[in-house]
């Protein structure tokens, strides 16, 4: 057992033995820790406040073209000897796999003062029950109906394996969310996403949310059909994650459902998209699953798909390197791009909107999904500040709509850049993006959301 | 174990709990993957630990550990209680639980065939079987097939003398060809896609799939995809597949029913709900053929358990009753604000995530419309489709759009030309209130859902959906530009 999980020295400790308690072949051990805290609140009031803390070890044992995977949280001598048994049980009877991969070898040591801040790891319920006041605060003295989260959490991951990999990193992350609602259908929300949990500004995320919850109160309806639109920062962070699953990975291309044709334009010249995992002006995880150090993969360069993020086993296939995106494995998901960057521009919202005739001010987008990969359609809904704008102003808010849209279409017809970007952790996947906000000339809408009475 | 029961309840009283509780559990899961001829994944995990939740001056707190040791319980315990208290500073009203009695009990997921006892051998011959029969058909780029099985043992016991063992056995399995030229990519799955059927219950559901059996249709299905034509767009008469109506029924019933979500606690995240309130016993859901029972009891389900997570018994509650919405699935903080006691379904992911409001088995009545072959018999002209492929829903549960990998035109009653891309569009109320007919019992399915995420930290619900082919009049289908 790893007296405290998130010690570097104790940590490659278990591994280094793990690794010398298995019996022939190869071998890696993956180790992921984490303490976690999380205050969640609704109605004003904290209902649901949580902690947990828990290690784990995934142990992966290759014999010639064989290999099996156990994993598990007991990491006491009983636990250890019990995952190794079962992983050389599961090696010694699987088929051969002659297309995989052989292990890393060591590569480059992360820097350890990425991604950490100390305060974070020490912050307390005291701590987020008073962010969570001042939320609720700035949501209450506009009569609005108040939920969020804040989470606090520190994370560590560390590889070892036969091949001389040893790499550990370990990483903070707080995050305050708040959606906000009140009379005729008001909706606000709001996100910051920090290393350090003093950057962020509690007060300033309700107001932010309060704001767009106000404007947005009896919203009427228009006709779907194609608008220019200005997309604020969550919506364009949204749509790069989808981006991420549906067409950086190198399995995507290698399986022929992405729209990335490497050395072809796939979107317009001024759209540059890469990953970077050392970047601090993200929230960095600088290795992977795999123990290989990332880098930074350039991915949309001026519009043309220069590059995909690689694990171990796609970069054998496609004869190159990892690039330090895997996740666990084997998989049958392939590599993952975690840390996106999209360059700024010169532009700003406020020139956007003097800009736009008649558009359609989106906030974020909610429940985005893939509806044809190749062709990297998406469709969602707009949620929490849908707005129609006319000459240069803001007139009215509007109801939900549905989009269904090509994003390489959408991404060669970008009019404006923003040139503050801003920092937007995925809903569901924990990808990060930091982006501007974007003005593009037609934008399919094809359906809007149903009326309050329903049916 | 009983003594550490003890502790971390005797420990929750000492630190001023009202009430507490504490899940003891252990989950164990295997998972293979063939994939293009090798085996790409061979995993066996193991998880286990204890959470406890305390009720400290009517706030809840929550803490857990994967170390089962005296010091470690108390101290976990404890750390719930303050975490309780720090939840206090913000105000609001007292949680109230409901009346539920305190049970003691022991539920076994009844199986036939251990999934665990089943050789690694005799997994990889299946899987291999089906793989090679989609390999002989020429044009497919991409196989892969799969089995997952699961189990958890888990302890449940309260200050109010609650004390609830259970072993849930999971199996499931499937299989995905797909075929990619320079503009498509095209996937069939069998029987379901996103990794397969689910059930639980033992490894003889698994075998009953005859995955080999239906490799080469599959197979040959996604390559004929290729070339097939874009599904045309309009309004028609929709026939649904059974797998989609679970999906549909997930989506558009299970989630806005939660009451969780209608009280506004999941606002945040997940959202709200437009089943408010106000429209319990008031809203006309759907047309009158609509049946919709929320079942923890069905044999096989996927969402089928002995108690909840809070120590109630699984029960088979009425939802939707010819057509009217009539009930929502409720936990014991939820339950008496509408007057009434926890239905049971509110479970937990796994000991370090708190039981929230969950589907159990959200299960659509049969009708009376015979086999799917005899509705598309009944159905001059519209669009018959299939197996899932996208899905996606506002955050209130009205505006829906899915897509499926499927689809073909039905002219004079007869299935005829294949149609690649099919998506459907709607709204909630309206969508069900157009269904005229739904299959009988003999098409019926309980389909598995492994994979639905709600709450924060995200927690993966294990939920079931009994539906059989249905058809809906006058649907948006063919949406977007293509
Ligand atoms: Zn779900």
């Amino acid at each position: 057992m790893v007296g405290e999980i998130h010690d570097h020295d104790a940590v490659q400790a278990l591994l280094q033995r793990v690794l010398g308690m298995v019996r022939g072949g190869q071998a890696e051990a993956l180790y992921t820790a984490r303490d976690r805290a999380l205050t969640r609140f609704a109605n004003s009031r904290i209902h649901q406040n949580v902690t947990d803390h828990d290690a784990s070890l995934r142990l992966r044992l290759i014999d010639g073209e064989r290999t099996g995977v156990a994993s598990t949280n007991r990491l006491d001598d009983d636990g250890l000897q019990r995952v190794i048994g079962q992983a050389a049980a599961i090696r010694d009877h699987a088929a051969p796999n002659p297309d995989q991969a052989a292990l890393p070898g060591r590569n480059g040591q992360p820097d350890p003062s990425l991604g950490y801040v100390a305060a974070t790891a020490k912050a307390d319920p005291e701590l987020r029950a008073a962010g969570a006041r001042s939320v609720i605060a700035a949501g209450e003295a506009a009569d609005l109906e108040v939920s969020g989260a804040f989470s606090t959490e520190t994370s560590t991951l560390a590889v070892a394996n036969t091949s001389g990999v040893a790499g550990a990193h370990t990483t903070t992350q707080a995050k305050l969310v708040t959606v906000m609602m009140g009379e005729g259908g008001a909706s606000g929300y709001a996100q910051s996403t920090r290393t350090d949990v003093g950057a962020i500004d509690a007060s300033g995320v309700g107001e932010d949310a309060a704001d767009k919850a106000l404007r947005s109160a009896d919203a009427g309806e228009l006709e779907p059909g194609e608008y220019d639109v200005i997309l604020e920062e969550y919506a364009v962070a949204t749509i790069l994650e989808y981006l991420s699953f549906d067409g950086f990975s190198a399995l995507a291309v290698q399986e022929g459902r992405s729209f990335m044709e490497l050395g072809e334009r796939v979107m317009g010249d001024n759209v540059t998209i890469w990953d970077d995992g050392n970047d601090p002006r993200g929230l960095p995880s600088t290795i992977d699953y795999e123990g290989v150090s990332k880098r930074r993969v350039d991915l949309v360069t001026d519009g043309v798909a220069t590059g995909v993020v690689h694990d171990a086993a796609t970069a054998r296939r496609a004869g190159t390197t990892s690039t330090g995106h895997a996740l666990p494995s084997p998989n049958t998901w392939g590599p993952i791009s975690w840390n996106l960057f999209m360059a700024p521009g010169s532009s700003s919202k406020d020139a956007m909107l003097a800009n736009t005739e008649r558009g359609i001010w989106v906030t974020r987008f909610h429940y985005v999904n893939i509806v044809h990969p190749k062709k990297a359609i998406l469709t969602g809904m707009t949620k929490d500040g849908t707005f129609l704008i006319e000459n240069g102003r803001i007139v009215r808010p509007l109801r939900n709509f549905r989009f269904t849209q090509s994003i390489p279409e959408a991404f060669s017809r970008i009019e404006a850049i923003s040139s503050q970007t801003r920092l937007v952790e995925a809903e569901y996947s924990g990808i990060t993006a930091r982006v501007p906000a974007l003005q593009i000339r037609g934008f399919n809408f094809t359906g809007v959301t149903g009326r309050e009475e329903g049916g | 174990m009983n003594d550490l029961i003890q502790r971390a309840l005797d420990a929750a009283e000492r630190a001023g709990a009202a009430y507490a509780d504490i899940r003891i559990v252990e989950r164990e899961a295997e998972s293979l993957t063939v994939k293009n001829g090798a085996l790409e994944a061979a995993n066996s995990d193991h998880s286990e630990g204890f959470g406890v939740r305390v009720l400290v001056d009517g706030a809840w707190g929550f803490s857990a550990s994967a170390l089962l040791e005296p010091e470690e319980i108390e101290r976990v315990t404890r750390q719930a209680a303050a975490v309780a208290r720090a939840s206090g500073l913000a105000g609001g009203d007292p949680v109230v639980l409901d009346e539920t009695p305190p049970q003691v009990g022991r539920y076994v997921t009844p199986h036939q065939e251990d999934p665990f006892s089943v050789s690694l051998d005799e997994k990889l011959r299946l899987l291999f079987e089906a793989d090679a029969a989609m390999a002989r058909v020429d044009g497919i780029n991409v196989r892969q097939s799969s089995i997952e099985c699961g189990r958890e043992r888990k302890t449940f016991a309260s200050t109010q003398g609650a004390r609830v063992e259970q072993e849930i056995v999971e199996a499931g399995a499937g299989i995905d060809a797909t075929a990619v030229n320079a503009s498509e990519s095209q996937s069939r799955s069998y029987p379901n896609s996103s990794g397969g059927q689910v059930v639980t219950g033992g490894f003889e559901a698994v075998r009953a799939m005859d995955l080999a059996g239906h490799a080469e249709q599959i197979a040959e299905e996604a390559v004929a995809l290729l070339d097939a034509p874009q599904c045309p767009s309009g309004r028609m008469t929709l026939i649904i597949d059974a797998s989609q109506v679970g999906l549909q029924i997930h989506e558009s019933c299970g989630h806005p029913i939660e009451l969780d979500r209608v009280l506004g606690y999941e606002a945040s995240f997940a959202g709200t709900s437009f089943l408010t309130l106000d429209k319990l016993g008031a809203l006309q859901y759907g047309s009158e053929l609509v049946n919709i029972d929320a079942d923890a009891t069905a044999p096989g389900g996927l969402g089928t358990f002995g108690y909840d997570d809070e120590g109630v018994p699984a029960q088979n509650v009425p939802i939707v009753s010819a057509g009217r919405f009539v009930g929502y699935l409720t936990s014991r903080e939820t339950a008496p604000v509408i007057g009434r006691s926890s239905m049971g379904s509110s479970r937990a992911w796994s000991w370090d995530r708190i039981p929230l409001i969950r589907m159990t088995n959200i299960n659509l009545r049969p009708g009376d419309a015979g086999s799917l072959e005899d509705l598309v018999a009944d159905t001059r002209d519209g669009l018959l489709i299939s197996t899932n492929k996208s899905w996606s829903i506002d955050d209130r549960r009205l505006n829906f759009q899915f897509g499926t990998q499927i689809g073909w035109l039905i002219r004079n009653g007869k299935r005829t030309q294949m149609v690649r891309n099919p998506t459907y569009t709607g709204i909630t109320p309206q969508f069900w209130g157009s269904c005229d007919a739904i299959c009988g019992p003999d098409e019926y399915v309980i389909w598995g859902v492994p994979n639905c995420g709600k709450g924060e930290p995200i927690q993966t619900g294990h939920v079931g959906h009994g539906a059989a082919p249905a058809r809906f009049r006058d649907v948006q289908v063919g949406v977007g530009r293509w």
